[in-house]
């Protein structure tokens, strides 16, 4: 391919990629406010469009007529910089993760990936560990002292998680010997995902996941009863809903991650053996690891509504007395596989 | 008074319950059967709300089968009113009830619904309805006047069931 040729294609699979990734985000908000509603016996957003399927650009619409209100104790500059951080951060981190195998079209080899680099995982961490600087700067900017609790909170459950987070992506790596996403994905064919292979790394990277992503049980930085609106009591208009976004964003990113670390990518067992054409093959990958995603994101949305909020302490007993230790376990765990079956 | 369920610490928590997850598969469990149960909600400007005879709506003025309201504007209701939401004048007439009420407002603005002029009305003559469905534009308009107040008596057939039975 010449340069002009992977200029062209990069570009068209970032704007499929954005636009797919806000589309999810509109109909994400909606389905929060469906499942709320069916888990309390309620029937949820049903006036706008078929089933209130139009829900999500009403709210935007609404967003966006309304008035942006800064106060006067903000710091004007910050206060504006903080959104803008989060959002940046959130759609961003895209870029590396693989939505499938490579596509084959008209003698054109193209993977399924924005940019394949070699340190996707590291760049992810590093992107979503920026992302505590949009609530933290955030609520030391709004001068409120709300917002600014919310965000000394945020930074402290950050810093906690991404410990565990990061000694459970370390088992990971063992086994695949590669910062690669795509590398990731392939060294878990079959029946071999991380999920089963080291279960309990599993779980302590969702459980870190939830806290990164500030989603109930762990949403502390905005936990509504005690600090009003948290880090973003003091926005409003388009400032606000671009925490909102950035917030859904980040779950998409989380349990895409989590597909690609966990739960065998785009991989679905044994469909080699079935001798299907190449590009059937593809399309079928590519839909297992976006019904991966969503089935993630729906036990996201079903936690949620399940799950009551933790108290800071507690946050703080599980983030360093328990994640912490179980994700040293899961190294151990997965070095001694590596040692006795030579994975 | 003893209790009978004993309040339930961290210490009394068995192994399973103490590591979270199989309590946290239980509440997910709960959440997951709900979301398909069937619904309450009542899709409110397409279904309403039938109440039954014992439901406090807006106040009203007996009208009986020939036209003429019940009230004999002795003015109890107005004197009963906590909200001072009752006016009435009086006048005489030719009927055999020989007063009537030549102006009768009640201001909506200012009802609690406490049915309070119903209980103590001697004629039967003021009642609660059903009508839940009280909007208004302006504070003249949430002044009811006869025009408003006046329903005939077998459309509220169900509340003086009601009181009769109870009152």
């Amino acid at each position: 391919m010449s340069i002009l040729e992977i200029v062209i294609v990069a570009l068209i699979k970032i704007v499929i990629v954005v636009g797919a990734m806000l589309v999810t985000v509109a109909y994400l908000v909606y389905f929060e406010r469906k499942i709320s509603a069916w888990a309390q016996n309620r029937i949820g957003p049903n006036r706008v469009g078929w089933h209130g399927a139009l829900q999500p650009f009403a709210d935007l619409f609404k967003l966006v007529l309304k008035e942006d209100i800064v106060p006067d104790n903000a710091d004007r500059k910050i206060h504006a910089l903080a959104p803008i951080i989060a959002l940046l951060v959130a759609l961003s981190t895209y870029a590396v993760i693989p939505f499938g195998p490579d596509l084959q079209i008209g003698g054109y080899n193209i993977s399924l990936v924005v940019a394949d680099v070699n340190i996707g995982v590291l760049f992810i961490l590093a992107l979503t560990s920026l992302g505590v600087y949009a609530i933290t700067l955030a609520g030391w900017s709004s001068g409120s002292k709300y917002s600014l609790l919310g965000g000394i909170r945020s930074s402290a459950q950050m810093i906690s998680y991404e410990v565990s987070m990061g000694f459970s992506v370390a088992g990971v790596l063992l086994l695949s010997e590669s910062l690669r996403p795509v590398a990731i994905v392939e060294s878990q064919s079959g029946w071999m995902w991380n999920a089963i292979v080291q279960p309990i790394g599993f779980i302590t990277f969702l459980v870190s996941a939830f806290a990164e992503t500030n989603r109930l049980p762990f949403d502390l930085p905005e936990a509504e009863p005690e600090l009003v609106g948290g880090f973003h009591t003091e926005y409003s208009s388009m400032k606000f809903a671009g925490f909102f976004l950035a917030e859904y964003a980040n779950m998409i990113i989380a349990s895409a991650f989590i597909v690609t670390l966990y739960l065998g990518g785009w991989q679905i067992p044994y469909i080699d053996k079935l001798g299907l054409a190449p590009l059937l093959e593809t399309i079928l990958c590519l839909g297992a690891f976006l019904f991966k995603m969503a089935a993630l994101l729906f036990f996201f949305l079903w936690v949620r509504w399940s799950l009551p909020r933790f108290r800071y302490d507690q946050l703080m007993n599980l983030g360093w007395k328990v994640m912490f230790p179980l994700s040293l376990i899961n190294i151990v765990w997965v070095a001694l596989l590596i040692m006795i079956f030579g994975l | 008074m003893e209790t009978k369920t004993k309040r339930r610490r961290i210490k009394d928590l068995n192994f399973w319950e103490k590591i979270y997850i199989p309590e946290i598969v239980k509440g997910l469990s709960l959440t997951l059967r709900t979301m398909f149960k069937p619904k309450f909600t009542m899709e409110y400007p397409e279904v309403k709300f039938d109440p039954p005879g014992s439901y406090r709506g807006r106040p009203v003025l007996v009208q009986e089968e020939n036209g003429v309201e019940r009230c004999v504007a002795c003015g109890l209701c107005s004197r009963v009113c906590p909200a001072l939401a009752i006016e009435v004048q009086a006048a005489e007439t030719e009927l055999e009830k020989e007063r009537y009420p030549e102006k009768f407002e009640i201001n909506m603005l200012r009802c609690i619904f406490c049915g309070f002029c119903e209980e103590v009305c001697p004629e039967e003559a003021i009642v609660m309805s059903k009508d839940y469905e009280l909007a208004f534009t302006n504070r003249e308009e949430a002044i009811y006047g006869k025009d408003k107040l006046l329903i005939p008596v077998k459309d509220l057939q169900d509340r003086i069931d009601f009181l009769r039975q109870y009152k």
